[in-house]
C-alpha cells in the first residue's frame, strides 16, 4: 500500500464516520467565527449600554446583554479567539514537551528514562489543577501565561506516547538499517521514529484543545484567567454567577459554546483514531 | 501482601519529597512576594517594616535553606505557621481539632470526594456493563451519546444550571453553604436532611465527570472481555448468560476500572476548588483559593502536599483493589 492509498482509506473511514465529519464541521465554524470576529459580531463586544444592562434574548441583543449592557453574542465571538489560541498554543507547547521528553526516554532508556518517568509520576501527582491555579495568580493571568502555564502542566500524556511508539519503532528494522549505515542519532529520533510515531500524537493533541479550552474557561470562570474587559466564555460565565436569579442567559449561552466546543474536539479527536487504527478497518462497520 | 504494602509506602516518600520540592520552589520562584499585598494596601509601609516582615516570614534566607526548614517541620506533619493577618497555624485551618467534624475543612473536601467516587463506582459500572452485553441498541446509543456529552461539560457550567433550575426557578435545594443557619437547633435526622439537601448538588456536580468515564472505559473493557475465549467457553458449558457476565467477564473487566479510580483522585481534589467556589462549601478547595490570592505560601504549600498524599493513596488503594480482584498479582 502507498502513501496516498493509505490516505483514501483514511477519508474514507472518516467521512462515513458521521460523528467525526460533525467535530470536523464545528472546529471549522469555530475557527471561522474566531477569524472573522470583527467581520461578523453586530456589535463591539466592550460597547457599554448603560441603557439596555441585563436585557433577555431579543431581536436586537439575540443572547441578552450583560450587567453594563454589552452584547453577549458579540463577546461570545470574539471570546471564540480566547478559547482557540488558548487551546492550540497551550497543546502546541505540551506535544513539542511531551514528544521531547517522550523521545529521550524511550530511545535513550537507562537512566534518562528512569528520570523522565519519575517525573512524570511526580507530575502526576500532583493536583495540576492546583498548581495552575497558584501559579497563574502568582504571576499574573495574561493569556501568554496561562497558555505556557497549562502547556507546562499538560505534556505527560504525550510523552508516555511518544515513549512507548519509540520502544516499539526503535527495534524495528529499518531503523536498525539507518544506525547501521551510519545515520546520527538526532535523523533517527526525527527523520525515522518520530515520523512514523506522529497519528497518536495528532489524536491525542486534538483532544488535548478540548482539555486545555476546559481549563481555561474553568480558570476564567474562578476569576484567575482571562480579566475583564477581554471577553472570554469562562468571565462571562462568572457574570451568569453573579447575576443567577436574574439572567438566566448569562449563564446557558457560554456554557452552551464550551461544551459544543469540547464536544467538537472530542469526536473529531477519536473520529481521526478511528479512521488511522488499522485494526479497526475491517472489523467494525458503523 | 504485608511485604509489598510496605514495599509501596517506601516507594512513596521519594515521589512525595519530588512533589513538595518541585511545588516550593514553583511557588517561591514565582515573580512576586507575598509582601507586595501588604505594600499595596498600605502605601506607606516603610522599607523597614517590610524587610521585617519578610524575616519574620523567613523569606529573606536562600531557598534551599528555607526548604528545608519547611521539610524539618513537615516529618512532624507541621506546616508551619499561615501568612496571613491571624498567623494560626496551617494544620488549624485544615484541621480543627477543638470544631465539630464539619468545620474541618479536610473532613468535607474528604468526604465530598469519597461520597462521589462511591456514587462513581455503583452507577458507572452497572451503565458500563449493561451497555456492553446491549451493544448497538437504543440503550446503548442513548447512554453513549449521553457520556459523549458528559465528558465534554464543563462542570462549573452544569452547576451553575443545577443551582438555576433546582435553586432558584423549583427553589427546592439551597444552593449555598454546607447547612443552613438553624442547624443546631435541629434534630438528628432534620440535620442529615439538612446535610443531604445541601450536599446533592456538590457531589452530584463532582462525581459527574467520573461517571461519565468511567462508565465508557468500563462499557470498552468488558466488550473486550466477553470475546475472550474463556467467556465463550463459558457460555459453551450452558452457564446462565448472568453468571457468564457477572461471574466469569465482570471480574476482568474490572481490572482496567480499578486503575482508573486511583487515577482519578487528583482530578476529584482539583475539581473541589471549582465546586466549593460555586457552592460556598468551606473545604480544602475553597481554603486553597483564598490563600493563592493572598499569596499565603505555607498554606498553599499546605494543602497541595495534602492533595498529593491523597492521590499517592488513592493509588495504593487502587494497587490493592486490583490485588483482590486478580489472583496472578497476588501469587507474585
Amino acid at each position: 500500500m502507498n502513501g496516498s492509498s493509505l490516505r483514501n482509506v483514511f477519508w474514507r473511514r472518516f467521512k462515513k464516520n458521521r460523528l467525526a465529519v460533525a467535530g470536523g464541521v464545528i472546529v471549522l465554524v469555530l475557527f471561522f467565527v474566531a477569524i472573522f470576529a470583527p467581520l461578523i459580531s453586530p456589535y463591539d463586544p466592550n460597547d457599554i449600554d448603560r441603557k439596555h444592562v441585563l436585557e433577555a434574548p431579543g431581536i436586537k441583543h439575540p443572547f441578552g446583554t450583560d450587567d453594563l449592557g454589552r452584547d453577549i453574542l458579540s463577546r461570545m465571538i470574539w471570546g471564540a479567539r480566547i478559547s482557540l489560541s488558548v487551546g492550540f498554543v497551550a497543546v502546541g507547547i505540551a506535544t513539542i514537551i511531551g514528544m521531547i521528553a517522550g523521545a529521550l526516554a524511550g530511545y535513550y532508556g537507562g537512566w534518562a528514562d528512569r528520570i523522565i518517568m519519575r517525573f512524570i509520576d511526580i507530575m502526576l501527582t500532583i493536583p495540576t489543577f492546583f498548581l495552575i491555579l497558584a501559579v497563574i495568580a502568582f504571576i499574573g493571568a495574561g493569556i501568554w501565561n496561562i497558555m505556557i502555564v497549562i502547556g507546562i502542566t499538560s505534556w505527560m500524556g504525550v510523552a508516555r506516547l511518544v515513549r512507548a511508539e519509540f520502544l516499539s519503532i526503535k527495534q524495528r528494522e529499518y531503523v536498525l538499517a539507518a544506525r547501521a549505515v551510519g545515520a546520527s542519532d538526532f535523523r533517527i529520533i526525527f527523520r525515522h521514529i518520530m515520523i512514523n510515531s506522529m497519528s497518536p500524537v495528532l489524536v491525542s493533541a486534538i483532544l488535548g484543545i478540548a482539555g486545555a479550552v476546559l481549563v481555561e474557561s474553568a480558570l476564567s470562570f474562578l476569576g484567575i484567567g482571562i480579566q475583564p474587559p477581554t471577553p472570554s466564555w469562562g468571565n462571562i460565565l462568572t457574570l451568569g454567577k453573579d447575576n443567577i436569579e436574574i439572567a438566566w442567559w448569562l449563564s446557558v449561552y457560554p456554557g452552551l459554546a464550551i461544551l459544543i466546543t469540547v464536544l467538537g474536539y472530542n469526536l473529531l479527536g477519536e473520529g481521526i483514531r478511528d479512521s488511522i487504527d488499522p485494526r479497526l478497518w475491517d472489523t467494525e462497520r458503523r | 501482601m504485608i511485604t509489598y504494602l510496605i514495599k509501596r509506602l517506601l516507594e512513596m516518600i521519594p515521589t512525595l519529597f519530588g512533589i513538595t520540592l518541585l511545588s516550593f520552589f514553583i511557588i517561591h520562584l514565582a515573580p512576586g512576594k507575598p509582601t507586595d499585598i501588604f505594600t499595596e494596601l498600605n502605601p506607606k509601609i516603610t522599607p523597614e517594616a517590610r524587610e521585617r516582615l519578610e524575616k519574620l516570614y523567613s523569606l529573606d534566607k536562600p531557598i534551599l535553606v528555607q526548604y528545608g526548614m519547611w521539610l524539618k517541620k513537615i516529618v512532624r506533619l507541621d506546616f508551619g505557621a499561615s501568612f496571613s493577618s491571624d498567623r494560626r497555624s496551617v494544620m488549624e485551618k485544615i484541621w480543627d481539632n477543638r470544631k465539630p467534624l464539619l468545620e474541618r475543612r479536610l473532613f468535607v473536601t474528604f468526604m465530598i470526594n469519597l461520597l462521589s467516587m462511591i456514587i462513581i463506582f455503583l452507577i458507572a459500572i452497572p451503565i458500563g456493563i449493561s451497555s456492553a452485553t446491549h451493544q448497538h441498541s437504543l440503550y446503548d446509543k442513548i447512554t453513549t451519546t449521553t457520556v459523549f456529552i458528559g465528558f465534554a461539560m464543563p462542570s462549573f457550567w452544569l452547576a451553575l444550571l443545577l443551582m438555576m433550575f433546582f435553586g432558584v426557578y423549583l427553589d427546592w435545594l439551597p444552593v449555598s453553604q454546607l447547612k443552613s443557619m438553624n442547624y443546631d437547633s435541629l434534630t438528628l435526622s432534620g440535620k442529615i436532611w439538612d446535610l443531604a439537601k445541601h450536599l446533592i448538588l456538590p457531589i452530584f456536580v463532582s462525581a459527574f465527570g467520573g461517571l461519565a468515564a468511567d462508565s465508557r472505559y468500563m462499557r470498552s473493557s468488558m466488550l473486550e472481555v466477553i470475546r475472550q475465549d474463556y467467556v465463550t467457553v463459558a457460555r459453551a458449558k450452558g452457564l446462565p448468560e448472568r453468571a457468564v457476565i457477572y461471574k466469569h467477564a465482570l471480574r476482568n473487566a474490572l481490572l482496567p476500572i480499578i486503575t482508573l479510580l486511583g487515577l482519578s483522585v487528583p482530578g476529584l481534589i482539583g475539581g473541589s476548588v471549582i465546586f466549593e467556589n460555586i457552592f460556598g462549601i468551606p473545604g480544602m478547595g475553597q481554603l486553597f483559593y483564598m490563600s493563592v490570592m493572598t499569596r499565603d505560601y505555607p498554606t498553599v504549600m499546605g494543602v497541595l502536599t495534602i492533595g498529593a498524599m491523597l492521590t499517592l493513596l488513592g493509588n495504593l488503594m487502587a494497587d490493592l483493589g486490583y490485588m483482590l480482584a486478580d489472583p496472578r498479582i497476588r501469587a507474585k
